[in-house]
């Protein structure tokens, strides 16, 4: 089976994804797909789409062998991809250098955007200040709380932050809202999203213009090991970073390929963000996947220490690999969480991003498992310096 | 109790046929089921009818109502908030049809409700109910297939939307699929915002009677009874949301029934 080409011509990953949307927006969807479909394989868009990334974003960003880490564990060799290390601090500005090209190119002269962490809004506030376009974020009040140093990073770059007060008042509703201004807004603005989520074309765009992740992580580790890696892993939300991993490797039999959700309080709680691990399927923000939903079908709010994780619903090419068995799922708690989050700080000097330590923790329970000559790579998706004030209120200190 | 097939197949169809006869126009309200619990909402539809409503049409709570404004969206939360589930709405449904059996009702929502349901359990009890029609938000037709065919099976008419941004093809890709009637969205945008382009939305409609014989309902931005007025010359029926919904946004039920009263036969007595 070829696990890259899953996709049929209108968006499905088998029963999941398609184009669930109210009909204003079939007309706008259907001028993305086509710009999409011209550009994606256009050379001097390609073209310019690499040279962003290499001079402007930092790429390629290092497979650093985490020798300490791996060391204090006593099992497989640890690498991370140091998507940290990209401008503005996490693999969320990949897909925003991608999007703005096609912005421009369909002549829009408005982005809108969602974010949950921030760190997708602070690359949208990026790419668009630079492309001197309006721009509007979208942001949960809970999350804007609890991620004050990015709003002030978009509000310094240009972009308006619209607080969302509905819901859970998380990213789910910062999404809701994003959708409802590009209703009303169509014909000037460009919907910048964020993750693998949402209705086609944007599951399988988002993934392309992440898909450099996994294609240098291949590179790399073949360069640096002579070897492909037993294992693959990556944090899942709406699962941006973890498809942006995973995609070039789907078809490496050899490769284990692992996907970890947020566990939040505890999967048993009900409180978590886990919706392959313990959600069921059905529809919401334009595709059908896994939801974090009740009996009735209505979306039940979720919880976890990371903003960039507490999203009720994840990307359907995931929930397809999932079903396909090609991919497996796991959860972290927000505690094992933190505790990997002081781990790398500790032993390797890198402060990662909460929703990246749910990864890095799931790597360590697992490489210990290992044998030592046996490989893993972990997706190091986001710096933690937007965290800082999470954990230490957590240790009690004001900053 | 089970009302007959075919009284439900044509109750719409009869509906749009007698007021074509007397040379009026459909008055569509929408209200959210369990919107002030589901007694109340037995008592709005049952005053609706009363002051002018031809067909009724129910929304079905959701907790993340993507294509609703503030107003509408408040309204969702309320009813999500009286336990309103699914079940509750279409149970709502079949006591009305106790005492109602010519006003059709069309259920408006969002499909993960009913994927929880199960499709094939949400037709068949939807046709137990008395359903008449429904009209997902997020489900053009695309994705429609599956559910069509069970709501056939009932003889329940499956309603799309027809907008602004409709092009041609699709609006023939539309009709091919729609049955009951059109619903015409009047804006690009949200429940509850104004109508702003009148000359594009009379063009549009023009393209979708060249496609269709399916009666067209205007909905989206008409606020007040001049607003209907103004839609009623170019479709057949008009539909009204916010404004009603809006004055559910308080506990005094009878203050609530007044106002829709008032502005139910405005709007009645301008279509």
């Amino acid at each position: 089976m070829d696990y890259k080409n899953i996709i049929d011509t209108t968006g499905h990953f088998g029963n999941f994804g398609g184009s669930f949307v109210a009909e204003t927006l079939t007309q706008p969807l259907d001028e993305l797909k086509n710009a999409y479909q011209k550009y994606k394989n256009d050379k001097s868009f390609i073209k310019e789409f690499k040279n962003e990334l290499k001079h402007y974003v930092g790429r390629p960003s290092p497979l650093y062998y985490a020798k300490n880490l791996t060391k204090k564990i006593g099992g497989a060799k640890i690498y991370l991809k140091r998507e940290d290390l990209n401008h503005t601090g996490a693999h969320k500005i990949n897909n925003t250098i991608g999007q703005i090209l096609l912005a421009k190119k369909m002549g829009k002269t408005r982005i809108i955007a969602e974010t949950g962490a921030g760190q997708h809004g602070v690359a949208t506030a990026t790419v668009a200040s630079r492309a001197n376009l309006e721009c509007v974020v979208y942001m949960g009040e809970e999350d804007i709380k609890r991620q004050a140093v990015n709003v002030y990073r978009m509000k310094l770059l240009g972009a308006k932050v619209v607080p969302v007060k509905s819901g859970s008042k998380t990213l789910k509703d910062a999404l809701n809202e994003a959708m409802k201004d590009w209703v009303s807004n169509i014909d000037n603005t460009f919907y910048i999203i964020g993750t693998v989520a949402g209705p086609h074309p944007y599951p399988q765009m988002v993934r392309d213009f992440q898909k450099i992740i996994g294609e240098e992580a291949k590179e790399q580790i073949m360069e640096q090991e002579k070897i492909l890696p037993y294992a693959i892993i990556a944090c899942v939300g709406g699962g941006s970073n973890a498809m942006g991993l995973f995609y070039e490797f789907l078809n490496d039999k050899e490769t284990k390929i692992i996907g970890v959700e947020a566990g939040g309080r505890g999967l048993e709680t009900g409180q978590h963000a886990a919706p392959i691990c313990a959600g069921k399927i059905g529809v919401l923000h334009g595709n059908r996947t896994y939801l974090m939903s009740d009996e009735n079908g209505q979306i039940i709010e979720t919880h976890s220490i990371s903003a960039g994780l507490d999203y009720p619903g994840v990307g359907p090419e995931l929930s397809c690999l999932a079903h396909l068995k090609r991919v497996k799922f796991t959860s972290i708690n927000d505690d094992e969480a933190v505790r990997a989050f002081f781990d790398l700080t500790k032993y390797e000097g890198i402060i990662p991003a909460l929703e990246s330590s749910h990864a890095i923790a799931y790597a360590m329970q697992y490489a210990k498992k290992l044998d030592k000559d046996k490989i893993i790579i972990v997706n190091l998706s986001g710096r933690g310096d937007k965290d800082i004030h999470t954990i230490a209120e957590l240790k009690g200190i004001k900053i | 109790m089970q009302p007959l097939i075919s009284t439900k197949m044509s109750r719409i169809k009869n509906l749009f046929k007698k007021l074509k006869n007397e040379r009026k126009k459909a008055f569509i309200p929408y209200i959210v089921a369990g919107d002030g619990g589901l007694d109340f909402s037995l008592t709005v539809m049952t005053e609706l009818v009363q002051n002018g409503a031809d067909i009724i049409e129910l929304g079905v709570p959701f907790s993340d109502p993507m294509a609703d404004g503030s107003i509408i969206s408040y309204a969702h939360k309320r009813a999500l908030s009286n336990n309103t589930k699914l079940i509750n709405v279409l149970n709502l449904i079949k006591k009305f049809r106790t005492i109602n059996q010519h006003t059709p009702i069309i259920l408006m929502g969002y499909l993960n409700p009913l994927e929880s349901m199960g499709y094939q359990k949400f037709a068949n009890l939807s046709g137990d109910a008395g359903v008449d029609g429904v009209l997902m938000v997020d489900m053009p037709p695309e994705e429609s297939s599956q559910l069509q065919k069970y709501l056939q099976e009932k003889q329940i008419d499956i309603i799309f939307l027809i907008t602004l941004t409709s092009t041609k093809k699709r609006i023939q890709k539309i009709c091919n699929k729609a049955s009951g009637f059109i619903y015409f969205v009047s804006i690009k945008g949200i429940t509850g915002e104004k109508i702003s382009d009148e000359i594009a939305i009379e063009e549009k409609i023009k393209q979708i009677k060249k496609t269709t014989a399916l009666p067209i309902a205007i909905g989206f931005g008409i606020k007040n009874a001049n607003d209907a007025k103004n839609m009623a010359q170019y479709a057949d029926a008009v539909v009204v949301g916010s404004s009603l919904v809006k004055f559910f946004d308080t506990t005094d039920q009878q203050k609530i029934l007044q106002q829709i009263r008032k502005l139910s036969m405005q709007i009645r007595e301008a279509t």
